[in-house]
């Protein structure tokens, strides 16, 4: 697919103008290639190259790395079922069986409309309220099989799920693969502190100095 | 008697609003801030120590110590937060960062400002899609207000908080790993010692790296000051501590509770927390401190909750995560499907742990398959001890005339992940090894396989 656009390029600068060394901003650069294309495109780490000042290779080298980064497109929602410890013991392999089963695909894999993948993933940090899931990384808690396929239908017919929707949006709404934080952190001009150099920075000014 | 509930990270919880800046002032935020401008660094550096802030991400390491090994004279020092919260039956750090990131916020510039570290970054696990919206609001709203950037509060204090995020991977979450991922590298842990990085960290500088719920305690210490934030818990372990309480209990939930005086079976089986074992049935085991604590028992339940007594008797508290297993459940199971995380998340960089993982996964379902070998059993204590040689620790058992074997273990690996892997594999067949036994004696299961059999993990 694409480099970035010129309007997320504009975002890649902010977010690369907050770190001492370019190469920091990479991972949240990868993220916002995948929330333009739904995945991680060759063409966009190329231009992630270019602008963190890394060689094509080093960016790639990160990128397969991380388990969220995807270089290949996925469904339009990616349901991540836990089915580690506190979720197994609550049923969470079952859940992942009637999962593959209702939609008619392996763990790992895309249903051919392209609408959903599913993914058999660890702790989701939501052990308490096993077994649970996320669709693009929004939180169902305390899903059983009847939940599941009510999110699944909501979804299939264009409705926001309501079912057992814990902490989506403000209204509820689940965004497309690969858009994480719906709010971006902006440091304003007039108050910023400015990047510490690693090869320059002088003691801090507030420590009394001996 | 339990000691009473006091709720000091996870006052705001109870709003609907605890997130927003208006409520957090409301309800004192940023007071401990304001205090700390008042006091020279020196000062709220020795208010943290006093108050012996014990690490709340693992190590349990005091955090006013931890700042007083970055070296002098060399600047400048950086503060790298501990948001990746992925240790399996872990859930307090995502709690605090969606529902009070101001209190995270304060925490991070008290820190700064008594340790001098001079810039921030705040990193939050990949996919808390949520907790990075809070914070990314938050501290838009908090440097508005004037609490974070330049001149903080019109004081000559000045740093940027500056957020950072994942995208999934467990090792990242151990300290050396999170730098090499924020310099946006492959996260695979750096050697140590010698280097710590308090000494050589971010970008080769002195770095600290503290955990969420540790820092989120800071704006409370001082604005109680460190004589009444003792008051709460124990004396080796003050305050208090989030602990999620997961599995088979009857109210499974994350609970504030006071440090190094509450015991397990407080937490477990007390009304006003965990109520109990799920269906009045019996306890069969429990993970005390996330995935890579050795197992605990019906004996270890009148423990309290405090690292030196936990580490004692063979576990850690870790990261305040308990599992709890009852008499319903298979120990090969559970045991198979903790090693198989290890084995996902290691990150390849050493030999025992990137091979040794496999090998315990690869052994242990083909034990849980029906295809075990009669010295399967031996085979993976023997791959055990490959990366965590010598004894491994392990709770007491008297009734086997078992003694503890003390924590932590030995390893052959670079970072604690390789022998994590190991605590449930020598935990379930110290106790449970009739189970591992019957699996492997049952092995006349035929080909093909009946689908009942071929249970999936
Ligand atoms: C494999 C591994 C994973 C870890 N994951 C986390 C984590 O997710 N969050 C965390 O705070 N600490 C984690 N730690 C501990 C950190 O290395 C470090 O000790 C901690 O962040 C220090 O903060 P504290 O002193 O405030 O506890 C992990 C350690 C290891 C070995
Ligand atoms: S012990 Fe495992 S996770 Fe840790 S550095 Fe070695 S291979 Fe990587
Ligand atoms: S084990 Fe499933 S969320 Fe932690």
């Amino acid at each position: 697919m694409s480099r970035l656009t010129p309007q997320n390029e504009a975002i890649a600068l902010e977010i690369i103008s907050r770190y001492p060394r370019k190469k920091s901003a990479l991972i949240p650069l990868l993220h916002l290639a995948q929330e333009q294309d739904g995945y991680v495109s060759d063409d966009a780490m190329r231009h992630l190259a270019e602008l963190v000042e890394v060689t094509p290779a080093e960016v790639i080298g990160t990128c397969s790395f991380y388990e969220m980064f995807k270089r290949e497109p996925v469904g339009t929602y990616l349901v991540n079922i836990c089915t580690n410890i506190a979720c197994q013991l609550l049923g969470a392999e079952e859940l992942l069986h009637h999962a593959e089963h209702a939609l008619g695909i392996k763990a790992g894999n895309t249903t051919s409309d392209g609408l959903f993948t599913i993914e058999d993933v660890e702790c989701i940090a939501a052990c308490t309220e096993a077994p649970c899931l996320t669709v693009n990384y929004r939180y169902f808690y305390k899903v059983d099989g009847g939940d599941f396929d009510a999110i699944v239908e909501d979804l299939r017919s264009g409705r926001q799920p309501t079912r057992k929707a814990a902490e989506t949006g403000p209204d509820g709404h689940i965004p497309p693969h690969g858009t994480l934080a719906l709010q971006r952190q902006h440091i304003p001009a007039d108050r910023v502190a400015g990047n510490a150099d690693p090869d320059s920075a002088p003691a801090p000014a507030w420590l009394e100095q001996p | 008697m339990t000691a009473p509930i006091v709720q000091l990270v996870s006052s705001r919880f109870q709003y609907p609003d605890s997130f927003t800046l208006a409520r957090s002032e409301a309800t004192g935020g940023y007071q401990g801030l304001r205090k700390a401008l008042t006091m020279t660094p020196t000062a709220v550096h020795d208010e943290v120590k006093a108050a012996t802030l014990l690490g709340r991400g693992g190590a349990g390491f005091p955090a006013g110590v931890k700042w007083g090994f970055t070296p002098p004279g060399v600047w400048p020092r950086y503060l790298v937060v501990n948001g990746d919260e992925s240790e399996p039956g872990t859930y307090k750090d995502r709690l605090l960062m969606e529902r009070d990131p101001h209190q995270l916020i304060e925490g991070c510039l008290i820190a700064c400002y008594a340790a001098g570290l001079s810039q921030c970054f705040l990193y939050i696990r990949g996919e808390m899609a949520l907790a990075q919206t809070r914070v990314a609001v938050a501290l838009n709203d908090a440097y508005a207000a004037g609490y974070v950037g330049r001149n903080v509060l019109g004081s000559n204090f000045s740093v940027d908080i500056v957020l950072h995020w994942g995208a999934g991977a467990y090792i990242v979450g151990e300290e050396t790993a999170l730098i090499e991922s924020l310099e946006g590298n492959r996260g695979m842990p750096r050697l140590k010692p010698p280097f710590f990085p308090a000494a050589i960290g971010l970008y080769g500088k002195p770095t600290i790296v503290n955990n969420v719920e540790t820092l989120s305690n800071l704006g409370g210490i001082i604005v109680r000051g460190s004589e009444e934030y003792k008051q709460y818990g124990s004396e080796t372990s003050p305050g208090t501590r989030m602990f999620a309480v997961s599995g088979h209990v009857r109210r499974p939930g994350v609970y504030e509770v006071q440090h190094g005086v509450t015991t397990f079976r407080e937490l477990l089986y007390d009304d006003q927390f965990c109520g109990g074992i799920r269906d009045g049935n019996q306890l069969k085991a429990f993970i005390p401190g996330g995935g890579s604590s050795p197992w605990f028992f019906e004996e270890q339940l009148d423990l309290p909750l405090e690292a030196r007594p936990v580490g004692g008797a063979g576990s850690m508290l870790g990261s305040g995560a308990i599992v709890v297993m009852d008499d319903t459940t298979d120990a090969v199971k559970a045991c198979l499907r903790v090693v198989r995380f290890y084995a996902r998340e290691s990150c390849g960089k050493c030999t025992p742990c990137r091979e040794g993982t496999s090998w315990l996964e690869t052994i242990l379902q083909r034990i849980f398959d029906g295809h075990g070998r009669p010295s399967d059993i031996d085979m993976l204590l023997d791959v055990g001890d490959n990366i965590s040689p010598g004894p491994y620790p392990a709770a007491s058992w008297e009734a086997e005339g078992l003694a503890a074997v003390p924590f932590p273990p030995k390893q052959t690996t670079i970072c604690p992940l390789g022998p994590s892997a190991v605590a449930p594999v020598v935990s379930a067949i110290r106790r449970f090894r009739p189970e591992f036994e019957a699996k492997i004696r049952r092995r006349a299961i035929g080909i093909p396989v009946r689908v009942e059999e071929s249970t999936h993990v």
